[in-house]
C-alpha cells in the first residue's frame, strides 16, 4: 500500500471506512478516555521543525504495516499470528490468549486488543458486514488489509479461470479516499502501479531503521516529511 | 553413630514444636489470611466476568501490574533453591537453619508468579493453547520451559532433605502417621541411605544452579528480546539476575526474622546467620548499583530519541518520584543499614534492609514495564496507567495465598531442618577442621621446608 501525504488531506474518510468495513465497534467517550479505543487505522501527528521557528504538524494514517519480517509473529507464544502466503500479516482470533505480547513488541502500536465485549449502538448492529467476524473479548486483532476482499477477488478470478491481478480487489480506505492518496497493489509485481509509486525520492517508510520492512510505504515531498 | 539415637535426641525438640500443636495466633493469621484470599477470589471472579476492563491497563500500557508481579514474585523465587544451592555447594556450615526456610520460598512463590501471567490473559480459557500450538521462537513459552523446569527441580531439591525429618516426625509426632509414613519413603538412615541421599542433593543441588540462572535470564528477554525503548538491552539478562538474588536474599531474611519470632528459634537463627547473609546482600546492593548504572548511563549516552523519552519519563518526568524512591529504597537504605556492621549484626538491621529491598525491587520492576509501554516510538495521546482495584487486590491475595501456604508448610515439616543441624553439630565441626588443616602445610614440611 501506498500513501501521498503530499494528496492526504487528513479528511479521515478512511478511518471510518475501515471501522464500518471491519465491524470495530465505535468506541463512546469513556473508552477514549481510558485510551483503550480500538481503531484499525488511526491519524498520527507528528510535528515537524522546531517549537517556535517554524512548528508544523503533520497528520499520517498509519495502519498495520504488514511488515516483511514483524516483531509480532516471533514472538506470540500460540502462532497465533501469521505471515500469509500473499504477505499480509494475518490474526488467528480463534486461537489468541490475549497475553498481549504481540501488542507490546509492536513499535507501531496498531494492535488491539478487545479490553471487553464489543457493543454496537441500537440500528447499526443490524449494519454489521457479514464478511467479517465480531472478535470476542480478550483476544487481539488489528488491520488485515480487507482480507475478506482478497478472499472474494480470489474466488472471483477463479471463476473466470484467471490470475488474480491488479484492482481486482482493494481495501476499504483505498477504495473511499477522496484524495486519491492511496493506492493499492502488489509490490512484488514490478510492472503495478505501487511498485512505480514505490520508487522515488519522497519515498520512506515508518520506522524503516528497524528492519521490519513495512509495506505500508509513504510519500511525501522533502523536509516537511523526513523525519516522520 | 555419634551422637544419641536419632529419635531418642531430644535436643532438637523445639523445632517439633509448631507441628506438634498450633496457638490462638496461627489461627487468627490463617483466618486473616484466607480472608484476603476470599476478596481475591471475588476480584478475579469480577474480572473473569467483565474481562481485562477491569484493569487499569489501555492502548499502549498494555502491561501493568499482573507482569511486574510476574517478575517480582519469579525474582522473590530466587531467593531459595539458588541460596541454598550455592551455601550448600562451597560447604558454609552456617547454611544448616537457613536453607530449608529459603526452599520452600522458591517452590511457594513461583505458582504465584505462574498465576499472574494466567492473570493476564485475555482470555484464561485458553491457556493450554500454549501446548497446543507453541511457539519457540516466543520468549513467553522459553519461560514456560524453564520455569516447569525449574519448579520441577526445585522441588526435589526441597524434598530430599526433606525425607529424614519426615521419618523423625513419623517416629516421633503420633499423629498423621500414615501421611508421613507415606512421605519418608522407608527412611532409616542406614549409612547406605545416607549417602544416597547425600549425593542425591549434591548433585540436584548443583543442576539447579544453572536452571535458576536461566529462569530470570529468560524473564528479562521477555521484554529485551523486543525492539521497544529501554527493554531491547543485552544487559537485562544479568540484571535481572542480579536483581532476583538481591530482592530473594531480602526475602530469606524476612521469612528468618519472623518465624525466628513466631517459633522462638533465637537458638538456631542467631545474629551471626543474618550478618552472614547480611554481607550477601550487601554485595547484591552494590552490584544492583552497579547494573542500574551501567544501563542508565549507556542509555543517557547514547541519547537516542526513542530511548531518552522513556529515560527521562523515569528520571525527571511522570515516573521520578517513584524512580529516586526506589533508588533510595534499592540502595541507599540498605547500603547504609549493611555496610555499617553495628546495624548488619542485628535483625532489625538486616530486616529493615530487607524490607526496603523488597519495596525497592517492586518498584524497579514496575519501572521497567511501565514507561517503557508508556512511551512508544510513534507518537500518541498517551493515556497514563493506574492499576484498578482488581489489580491491587489480587497482588494482596497472591501475597496472603503465598504466606498462608508458608504457614502452613512450617506446620506440617519442620522448617529448620533438624537431621541438618545434627549432622554440623555431629560431623561438622570435625570436618572443619580437617578441611582448615588440610589447606596448611603438612607439620613435617612446615619445618623442613
Amino acid at each position: 500500500m501506498v500513501v501521498d501525504l503530499d494528496r492526504c488531506t487528513a479528511c479521515q474518510a478512511c478511518v471510518v471506512a475501515c471501522q464500518v468495513e471491519n465491524n470495530v465497534a465505535p468506541a463512546g467517550a469513556a473508552e477514549w478516555r481510558q485510551g483503550r479505543a480500538v481503531s484499525w487505522l488511526r491519524l498520527v501527528a507528528f510535528q515537524n521543525g522546531e517549537h517556535g521557528t517554524r512548528p508544523e504538524l503533520r497528520l499520517m494514517p498509519v495502519s498495520c504495516m504488514h511488515c516483511q519480517r514483524p516483531p509480532c509473529i516471533k514472538v506470540c507464544p500460540v502462532k497465533a499470528t501469521q505471515i500469509d502466503r500473499e504477505g499480509l500479516v494475518a490474526q488467528v482470533y480463534a486461537r489468541c490468549i490475549g497475553c498481549r505480547y504481540c501488542t507490546t513488541a509492536c513499535p507501531y502500536t496498531v494492535r488491539h486488543f478487545n479490553w471487553k465485549r464489543p457493543e454496537w449502538p441500537r440500528p447499526m448492529e443490524q449494519a454489521l458486514s457479514p464478511d467479517v467476524s465480531v472478535r470476542p473479548r480478550g483476544v487481539v486483532e488489528k488491520c488485515s488489509f480487507c482480507h475478506h476482499r482478497l478472499q472474494r477477488a480470489r474466488d472471483q478470478a477463479r471463476l473466470e479461470g484467471r490470475r488474480l491481478r491488479e484492482g481486482d480487489y482493494v481495501p476499504a480506505c483505498v477504495e473511499t479516499c477522496p484524495a486519491e492518496a492511496m493506492a493499492f497493489g502488489d509490490l512484488e509485481d514490478p510492472g503495478s502501479s505501487v511498485s512505480r509509486l514505490a520508487q522515488g525520492p519522497r519515498v520512506f517508510r515508518l520506522l524503516e531503521e528497524l528492519g521490519t520492512e513495512p509495506k505500508v510505504i509513504y510519500l511525501s515531498k522533502g523536509e516537511s516529511g523526513g523525519r516522520a | 553413630m555419634e551422637g544419641p539415637e536419632p529419635t531418642r535426641d531430644h535436643r532438637d525438640d523445639t523445632l517439633l514444636q509448631p507441628i506438634a500443636k498450633s496457638g490462638r495466633p496461627f489461627w487468627m493469621l490463617v483466618g486473616t489470611l484466607l480472608a484476603i484470599g476470599l476478596w481475591g477470589a471475588y476480584a478475579w471472579s469480577t474480572q473473569l466476568r467483565r474481562g481485562l476492563s477491569m484493569t487499569g491497563l489501555n492502548v499502549p500500557v498494555y502491561w501493568g501490574l499482573y507482569i511486574t508481579n510476574f517478575v517480582f514474585f519469579i525474582g522473590i523465587s530466587h531467593a531459595g533453591t539458588l541460596i541454598s544451592a550455592i551455601l550448600r555447594l562451597s560447604h558454609a556450615e552456617w547454611r544448616r537453619p537457613i536453607t530449608r526456610a529459603a526452599e520452600v520460598i522458591t517452590v511457594l512463590v513461583l505458582f504465584f508468579g505462574m498465576g499472574n501471567v494466567v492473570l493476564d490473559l485475555g482470555r484464561p480459557d485458553r491457556v493450554l493453547n500454549v501446548l497446543k500450538h507453541g511457539n519457540f521462537t516466543s520468549p513467553l513459552l522459553w519461560d514456560v520451559a524453564s520455569i516447569t523446569t525449574y519448579l520441577t527441580a526445585s522441588t526435589i531439591y526441597l524434598y530430599l532433605p526433606l525425607i529424614p525429618d519426615i521419618a523423625i516426625l513419623r517416629d516421633r509426632l503420633g499423629k498423621r502417621h500414615r501421611f508421613y509414613r507415606a512421605l519418608s519413603l522407608g527412611w532409616a538412615g542406614t549409612p547406605r541411605q545416607q549417602r544416597i541421599l547425600n549425593g542425591a542433593i549434591a548433585a540436584m543441588a548443583v543442576i539447579v544452579i544453572p536452571i535458576a540462572v536461566s529462569v530470570h535470564t529468560v524473564v528479562s528477554w521477555v521484554f529485551a528480546m523486543t525492539v521497544q525503548p529501554m527493554w531491547h538491552s543485552t544487559i537485562f539478562g544479568p540484571y535481572f539476575v542480579v536483581g532476583a538474588i538481591f530482592s530473594g536474599i531480602a526475602a530469606i531474611i524476612i521469612a528468618m526474622a519472623v518465624i525466628r519470632r513466631a517459633y522462638h528459634l533465637e537458638n538456631y537463627l542467631k545474629p551471626i546467620h543474618f550478618n552472614n547473609l547480611g554481607i550477601l546482600l550487601l554485595v547484591m546492593t552494590l552490584l544492583w548499583f552497579y547494573f542500574t548504572f551501567a544501563e542508565f548511563l549507556t542509555t543517557y549516552y547514547g541519547a537516542e530519541p526513542a530511548h531518552m523519552a522513556v529515560f527521562r519519563s523515569k528520571t525527571e518526568g511522570q515516573f521520578s518520584p517513584l524512580f529516586w524512591f526506589m533508588f533510595v529504597t534499592c540502595f541507599v537504605v540498605p547500603f547504609s543499614f549493611l555496610a555499617n556492621k553495628r546495624t548488619r549484626g542485628t535483625v532489625w538491621g538486616t530486616v529493615t534492609a530487607s524490607i526496603s529491598i523488597e519495596i525497592g525491587m517492586w518498584l524497579e520492576r514496575f519501572l521497567i514495564v511501565v514507561p517503557s509501554l508508556s512511551h512508544p516510538r510513534l507518537p500518541r495521546t498517551a493515556a497514563s496507567y493506574t492499576p484498578s482495584w482488581v489489580e491491587w487486590s489480587m497482588f494482596a491475595a497472591f501475597i496472603s495465598m503465598f504466606l498462608l501456604l508458608y504457614a502452613v508448610f512450617t506446620k506440617l515439616f519442620p522448617i529448620i531442618s533438624i537431621w541438618e543441624v545434627r549432622e554440623g553439630r555431629e560431623h561438622g565441626i570435625r570436618e572443619v577442621t580437617e578441611r582448615v588443616e588440610s589447606y596448611l602445610p603438612a607439620a613435617a614440611e612446615a619445618t623442613h621446608g
